[in-house]
C-alpha cells in the first residue's frame, strides 16, 4: 500500500494510492494535483527525530576524495525543515551553491532499542523519498554539517507516498535519480550505501531509543548539482515514488512590511 | 515568591506553582512542599535545540585543540537534543557502559512562547515565554569535525527543568550566573555575560533560517570546562533567579528503561 497525508477542501486526510489517484478514507477519489501534499508520516506524541546520514554512498565518498567513514556520519534535523510533495523551497539570495540530494527515507514503525542487524527490518514502517537540500556556502569548520546549511525551513521535501515496508522486496537494491527541469543529473542505486539500512538502525538503536515516526535519511550518491531559482527538481526512487519540488528565489517572495528582509 | 509554570507526571497540562527558586520550596494548594515531594516532568515538550561554541571560553578551548584561528562560527552552530534524551528533575542520568564519565553541560534554556520566524533582535524577547535550566550531557570527545550525535544524543542525556520562570521575573538573561555542584561541591561557575551571542541575537540569528515554535527550547550553549560526573554522583545546576536542576547519575545497566517518550 502507498499511503499519503493530504489537505483537501479544508481538512487533512489520510489517503492511499488507487489507479494513479488518491483515495480518501471516505472513498472519494481525487487527482494528485487537487490536493496539498504533506509529509507522509504518522503523528507522534513528541517531536520526531529526523536523522540524516552524510557521505553514505561509496561513489560519493570517492567524489569528495574522502575515505569512506568508519562510523556513520549522522546528524539530527529540526522538524521545520520537512515539507510535502509539489511544494516550494526557498533559495537564499546569497547562496552560490545549494544542491539537492535524492535519498531513501526509512520511517520507523515501533519503539526500537538495541536491535540487531538481523532483526532491524522488523522495526521499519515503510519508505519514502527525500530531497535533502543543502546550502554549502553556510557550512562551518566544526561539527559539520550545521543546521543553517542542512536543516533550513522547508528544505527537506518528503513524499509523496509512504510505501509499506512489506511491499518493498529489497530496499537495498533500488534505482534512484534526480532530474532538474526534466534532465537527469544524478543516478545511483541504494546497493552502493556504505552503511546499509539494517546497519544504521542497529547502530542508532544501540545508543538511542527510536520511536514510531522517526525518520532516517540514508544519504545520497554522487552527481550533486546546484539548483537555481525556478528550477523544477524531481527526486525519484523506483517503486517508492517521484517527489517534485520547485526552487523559488527570495526576489519572488512578498514579505509583509516590517518583517525582516533576510 | 515568583510564580512558575511546571509539569508533573500524570498531569496533562503545565500548572502554576509559587516557588522559592533556590531553596526549592513550592507552595501549591495551601501547602508547602519540597522538590522531592513532586514527580516532575520536563516543563515543555517542544523541540530542544542547543548551540555549540557560544561562550568565548568554549571557542578558545576548542581552538586550542583544533589549532584553528580563534574565530567563533559565522552563524549559530545548532544541534538537536531529540526526545529520547529528555529527562526531568530528579531523574537518573545514565552513564553508558563504554565510558567512565560524562560531562555535565550547564545551559540556560530559552522557552519560546510564540512561533518565531525571521525575527529581529529588537523584537526577539516578545517571542519568549521564559527560561529554564538544561543539563546538556555529553560524552567527552576529541573530534570536532563531524557531528557528535553518538556523544550527545544518548538516552537520558538532556535534563530539563524544573520549571519555566516567566521572562518578567528574569530581567537580565544576559548576565546570569550558572553554577554546577557535584555532590554539593562547587565544580564550575560562569555567566551568560560571556556568551558570544546574547539571548536576543541568538533568536534573531536562528530564526533567520529556522522557525522556532511555541514550546520549543533553545539552550544558549555550554561554557568551557564542563565538569565530569560519574555513576553515584549527584549533579546540581543553579542559575540565579531561575532555580536549580538536580539529577543523580547512575550506571546505564542499572536503569530498567531507556527513552522517556
Amino acid at each position: 500500500m502507498k499511503r499519503a497525508r493530504v489537505a483537501y477542501l479544508g481538512a487533512v486526510h489520510d489517503a492511499v494510492e488507487e489507479e494513479g489517484r488518491l483515495r480518501l478514507a471516505d472513498g472519494r477519489l481525487v487527482s494528485e494535483s487537487a490536493v496539498v501534499w504533506l509529509p507522509p508520516l504518522p503523528e507522534t506524541p513528541r517531536p520526531r527525530t529526523i536523522f540524516a546520514v552524510e557521505i553514505n554512498y561509496t561513489d560519493y565518498a570517492k567524489e569528495l576524495a574522502f575515505k569512506a567513514p568508519d562510523e556513520p556520519l549522522v546528524f539530527v534535523k529540526g522538524p521545520s525543515t520537512l515539507i510535502g510533495h509539489r511544494a516550494e523551497t526557498r533559495r537564499p539570495a546569497d547562496a552560490t551553491y545549494m544542491h539537492y540530494a535524492c535519498e531513501l527515507a526509512v520511517v520507523i514503525g515501533k519503539t526500537t532499542r538495541r536491535v540487531t542487524r538481523t532483526d532491524a527490518y522488523e522495526y521499519v514502517l515503510g519508505y519514502t523519498v527525500a530531497n535533502d537540500y543543502m546550502v554549502r556556502d553556510y557550512l562551518e569548520n566544526y561539527y559539520s554539517p550545521n543546521l543553517r546549511a542542512a536543516s533550513r525551513d522547508a528544505c527537506t521535501p518528503l513524499g509523496p507516498w509512504l510505501v509499506d515496508a512489506g511491499d518493498v522486496r529489497d530496499p537495498m537494491n533500488l534505482r534512484l535519480r534526480t532530474l532538474i527541469n526534466g534532465a537527469i543529473t544524478q543516478q545511483g542505486s541504494t546497493r552502493d550505501m556504505v552503511f546499509d539500512i539494517r546497519f544504521l538502525i542497529a547502530y542508532l538503536s544501540a545508543f538511542m531509543t527510536l520511536f514510531c515516526g522517526d525518520v532516517i535519511l540514508t544519504g545520497t550518491p554522487d552527481g550533486l548539482v546546484g539548483v537555481h531559482d525556478g528550477d523544477e527538481v524531481v527526486t525519484e526512487i523506483d517503486g517508492i515514488g517521484s517527489l517534485r519540488n520547485t526552487i523559488v528565489g527570495e526576489s519572488s517572495i512578498t514579505y509583509a512590511s516590517g518583517s525582516r528582509s533576510g | 515568591m515568583p510564580v512558575v509554570m511546571a509539569r508533573t507526571r500524570f498531569m496533562a497540562q503545565a500548572e502554576r506553582f509559587e516557588v522559592d527558586p533556590l531553596s526549592g520550596l513550592i507552595r501549591c494548594g495551601g501547602k508547602t512542599l519540597g522538590m522531592d515531594e513532586l514527580q516532575w516532568d520536563t516543563p515543555t515538550h517542544g523541540t530542544v535545540y542547543g548551540v555549540l561554541m557560544n561562550y568565548r571560553g568554549a571557542v578558545e578551548a576548542l581552538n586550542t585543540i583544533g589549532g584553528e584561528s580563534s574565530a567563533p562560527p559565522r552563524a549559530p552552530l545548532l544541534f538537536v537534543k531529540p526526545a529520547n534524551t529528555w529527562i526531568a528533575y530528579g531523574d537518573a542520568i545514565p552513564v553508558p557502559e563504554d565510558v567512565d564519565c560524562v560531562e555535565a553541560g550547564a545551559a540556560l534554556g530559552i522557552v519560546m512562547g510564540k512561533t518565531a520566524c525571521r525575527v529581529a533582535a529588537v523584537d526577539a524577547l516578545n517571542f519568549v515565554a521564559g527560561y529554564t535550566i538544561v543539563n546538556d550531557v555529553c560524552e567527552p570527545h576529541r573530534r570536532y569535525d563531524r557531528p557528535a550525535t553518538r556523544q550527545r544524543c544518548r538516552d537520558g542525556f538532556c535534563a530539563i527543568g524544573p520549571w519555566i520562570m516567566p521572562k518578567q521575573s528574569v530581567p537580565s538573561p544576559d548576565s546570569l550566573t550558572l553554577r554546577v555542584l557535584v555532590n554539593g561541591k562547587p565544580s564550575a561557575e560562569n555567566t551568560t555575560a560571556n556568551m558570544v551571542r546574547s539571548v536576543a541575537t541568538l533568536i534573531a540569528d536562528v530564526t533567520e533560517f529556522m522557525t522556532l515554535s511555541d514550546g520549543d527550547v533553545l539552550h544558549t550553549g555550554v561554557p568551557e570546562d564542563a565538569p565530569r560526573i560519574s555513576a553515584g554522583d549527584r549533579v546540581r545546576i543553579e542559575i540565579d533567579g531561575i532555580g536549580a536542576l538536580e539529577n543523580r547519575v547512575v550506571a546505564e545497566r542499572e536503569l530498567m528503561t531507556g527513552g522517556s517518550r
